[in-house]
């Protein structure tokens, strides 16, 4: 199976992030600590998963799999969100959520491209 | 008038900036390696890309001229490449990010362009308050 029980994780938890931003920028409310520290947790979440994305073609049959492009989705996942407060840490308003709002809910698609890549190998 | 750095426009600048690395990583990987397969396409996803890297700029410099036309030229060359892909699938064996009207990337090829240029659009030419509607 494509995904492994910590990419399902990340999913669970980037849709659920997404959910929640969305409800700030409705609110017109800006991230507070809270949602800060649980975006922090999936960054790491992410990084751990990048690292173990790495060493995944040595353990397991990774025949046909494109590594650029494997490697490329896998390093995409791990810079969004720190892309995205760059971005947007001088607009503490709507704008600024959109742009965290927008990274984070690219990364549960980039998570299933990820489990769909290895496991049709295409 | 507010700046394109702003409100909607930081998002759409944001999203453009990904397209642009994303489309730029992608037609370089084709045209270097792969380019006597099928030019026409992967210079159609440099091109692309070329256009993600204007409208990026544009939009973080307040040039919402050059945006504008950007924005516009990626609106035409969606619709066209896309019709063209449907209509002749052949000539498109290896995607690009605009064939098939961008259903490879969620249509979000086809949908930004198109709140690019409301958005562009009505801060030139809005109402009474226009700035309020993006604060």
């Amino acid at each position: 199976m494509g995904l492994t029980w910590l990419m399902g994780l990340l999913l669970i938890a980037t849709v659920a992030a997404s959910a929640w931003l969305l409800w700030l920028i409705l609110r017109d409310v800006s991230p507070g600590p809270g949602t800060e520290k649980a975006l922090l947790w999936i960054e790491v979440g992410l990084v751990v998963n990048l690292v173990a994305g790495v060493i995944r073609p040595f353990v397991q049959d990774a025949e046909g799999v494109s590594m650029p492009t494997w490697i490329g989705y896998l390093v995409t996942t791990a810079v969004l969100i720190p892309l995205g407060y760059i971005w947007s840490v001088k607009e503490r308003n709507r704008g600024g959520t959109g742009v965290l709002l927008v990274a984070v809910v690219t990364i549960p698609v980039l998570l299933v491209r990820l489990g769909q890549i290895w496991t049709l190998r295409g | 008038m507010a700046s394109t750095t702003t409100g909607l426009g930081r998002v759409l600048a944001f999203v453009y900036g990904i397209f642009a690395i994303s489309a730029t990583g992608r037609s370089s990987v084709q045209l270097l390696t792969k380019f006597d397969e099928a030019p026409i396409p992967y210079l159609l996803s440099g091109l692309a890309a070329l256009i993600y890297i204007v409208a990026t700029w544009a939009l973080l410099t307040d040039r919402a001229g050059i945006a504008l036309v950007a924005v516009a030229v990626e609106l035409v060359g969606v619709l066209a490449i896309g019709a063209d892909s449907v209509w002749r699938p052949e000539r498109y064996d290896d995607a690009t990010v605009w064939s098939g009207f961008g259903d490879g990337y969620g249509y979000v090829p086809l949908v930004l362009p198109i709140v690019g240029l409301i958005w562009l659009l009505r801060r030139q030419f809005g109402s009474a308050a226009p700035a309020a509607a993006d604060r």
